[in-house]
């Protein structure tokens, strides 16, 4: 059987996003092709289509591309941010991986959102509420894994922001007055405090200068390889894909043109777009 | 003798709302039994008296009030402050009731922010005023917002927010309108009622109905229904503290108390609900208390030092 598979962790097929009033070839007149993702007869916004994917355990997954590219809508749609418009996912940690977990309702996203999944946007206010502590923060996700104990909800915060190197005296400050390199490492001691085995990753270090983006980048490895989390890492910065990623995905105009190894992606890129954007980081 | 109510020699209806209004806030008022602890929406009548002034406990008063009912109605424990005195008297003029003090007497209660010290049957109504009905407010700003988490019971920020309080003033900080867990299903503001009377609301035998008429929404607590203040397993809810603390006019202690300040500065310590108090003081007999686990520990911690005097 197709969806009894106990190797893919998670396993996409024909995810599609589209903005606005589609008609039956919105989708054929869109894409790499057309070198646009607006349907020329309804004006509506393809921002992804027919998204294949599978993810193995302990995998880290890149996905680049240029700006615009439905790189944030694929990571939105599988964190249950936005709804998708047509498309299976399934995921082996959730009812054996034999249920579509885009139709499942709210309650029970909410529960895999919580206990199976952790994200980490570009933009920590998405991620993080500032009126809150960062503890704070960190204890909304262990609070509704069922963790009521503040005590132990404390040790639990600690002992993560010790991980992602945040001084542990900033326990109780809102992360409003953090530097934006702090601010993504409490995210991401957010995203990881229930020892999800998924982890999204969509453009962490973006917005960070050049010698903070490398520490970040740094313990997100370190991270990746203590607790062995299978990631999606969103980037349109192939030195980022390069150093966290196995597998890349390369996405141009809401489509996957071409994917494989990291390293022979980057050794020997067959799309021309592809090559383009390796050409350009050399 | 108390007159009785003509229905041809009044300006106004039984009750003062049109049978048809009343109807439609009854089935609301059944709606809400039905789901404890959920607010239903409801048309909140223009009344003579302006919205946030106890009009939502006025609408679902008058709305159950019948002939036969005996009402009593207190504001911060007292029968005689000047809104509960002016409500007394308007129900009067509009049902002629038996209206009184007496807590065991009456079959239905209007309240604000307090439950009588002494314990209501399962042949009583207690309807509260609630000036906010919605518990999540302070964590999320947009109606349509709480609603959707309120359906899917996303509680998240609502616990986050309480540790938070925790994390900034060492306790679960609500002072009054502490949140409850409703059947095991909804968060509900208890409308801003002393910790000390929060435990009451579990399992009683009366019935109680909330009304909020700003905001129009109802809700309720049928009798026997669970209700659990939100505490975490290490910060346990409590209610207020009076150690040592007796009343300077009764001589006794384990009741919900106010502090009375005179011009000098000095303070002294009041039993609040006045028919409680009334009844020590006058009568010589403690009325029958509620029995929940918190006023327990303060009655036998009082039994435990009987001499002691503020
Ligand atoms: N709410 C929206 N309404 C309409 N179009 C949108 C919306 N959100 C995103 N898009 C479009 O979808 C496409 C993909 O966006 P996104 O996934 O954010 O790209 P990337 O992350 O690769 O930069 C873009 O063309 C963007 O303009
Ligand atoms: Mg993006």
């Amino acid at each position: 059987m197709t969806n009894t598979s106990d190797t893919w962790l998670l396993k996409v097929e024909g995810l599609t996003k589209i903005y606005g009033e589609p008609n039956e070839n919105s989708v054929r007149l869109t894409g790499p092709l057309f070198g646009s993702n607006i349907c020329p007869e309804t004006d509506c916004i393809v921002a992804c289509a027919d998204i294949n994917l599978e993810l193995f355990p302990g995998e880290v997954l890149g996905v680049v591309g240029e700006s615009g590219s439905g790189k944030s809508t694929v990571v939105r749609l599988l964190y249950f941010d936005l709804e998708s418009t047509a498309g299976v996912a399934y995921f082996s940690r959730y009812g054996n991986g034999t249920l579509n977990i885009l139709n499942e309702s709210g309650q029970k996203k909410r529960y895999m959102r919580n206990h199976l999944m952790g994200m980490v946007y570009q933009n920590p206010k998405d991620g993080l509420n500032f009126r809150f502590s960062s503890g704070g923060n960190i204890a909304e996700k262990l609070l509704m894994a069922g963790n009521f104990n503040v005590g132990r909800i404390r040790e639990r915060a600690t002992e993560l922001l010790e991980q992602t190197e945040v001084p542990v005296r900033r326990l109780d400050d809102s992360p409003a007055s953090f530097s934006g390199g702090m601010q993504q490492r409490v995210q991401i001691s957010k995203a990881i405090a229930n020892n999800p085995p998924l982890l999204f990753l969509d453009e962490v270090t973006t917005g960070l200068d050049v010698s903070v983006q490398a520490k970040v980048l740094d313990m997100i490895r370190t991270l990746q390889q203590e607790l062995g989390i299978a990631m999606i890492v969103v980037s349109h910065d192939l030195s980022v894909i390069r150093m966290l990623t196995d597998r890349t995905l390369v996405m141009k105009n809401g489509r996957i043109v071409e994917q494989g190894l990291t390293d022979q992606i980057l050794q020997d890129p067959q799309h021309p777009y592809t090559q383009l954007l390796v050409s350009s980081l050399l | 003798m108390i007159p009785s109510f003509k229905k041809f020699n009044s300006r106004f209806n039984f009750a003062f709302i049109d049978e048809n209004t009343k109807r439609e806030i009854r089935r609301k008022l059944l709606k809400a039994i039905c789901l404890p602890g959920y607010q239903v929406p409801y048309s909140s009548p223009e009344m003579p008296i302006a919205r946030g002034w106890g009009t939502g406990g006025l609408h679902v008063t008058l709305s159950v009030i019948g002939k036969d009912d005996v009402f009593k109605i207190i504001d911060q424990g007292s029968d005689a402050s000047v809104n509960a005195c002016n409500l007394r008297d308007f129900v009067h003029r509009v049902t002629h009731c038996r209206v009184t003090f007496d807590t065991h007497a009456a079959t239905l209660i209007q309240t604000r922010h307090r439950i009588p010290e002494e314990q209501l049957n399962d042949g009583q109504i207690l309807v509260f005023q609630v000036p906010q009905p919605e518990p999540l407010r302070a964590v999320e700003r947009y109606e349509t917002k709480t609603r959707e988490m309120h359906g899917e019971a996303d509680y998240a920020r609502m616990w986050v927010s309480l540790y938070e309080a925790f994390v900034r003033y060492g306790d679960i900080m609500q002072g009054a309108g502490y949140p409850v867990m409703v059947n095991g299903r909804y968060i509900m503001s208890p409308s801003p009622i002393p910790r000390w009377d929060v435990p009451n609301l579990h399992q009683s035998d009366c019935l109680y109905l909330f009304g909020a008429g700003r905001e129009k929404r109802l809700y309720a607590i049928p009798p026997h229904t669970d209700v659990v203040p939100l505490e975490f397993d290490d910060v346990k809810f409590r209610i207020e503290q009076f150690p040592g603390i007796r009343c300077s006019l009764s001589g006794t202690g384990g009741a919900f108390m106010d502090e009375l300040y005179n011009d000098l500065g000095h303070f002294r310590h009041v039993i609040n609900d006045s028919d409680f108090l009334d009844k020590l003081v006058e009568h010589k007999t403690r009325p029958q208390q509620w029995s929940n686990k918190y006023l327990q520990q303060v009655l036998d911690e009082m039994n435990a030092n009987p001499d002691l005097e503020s």
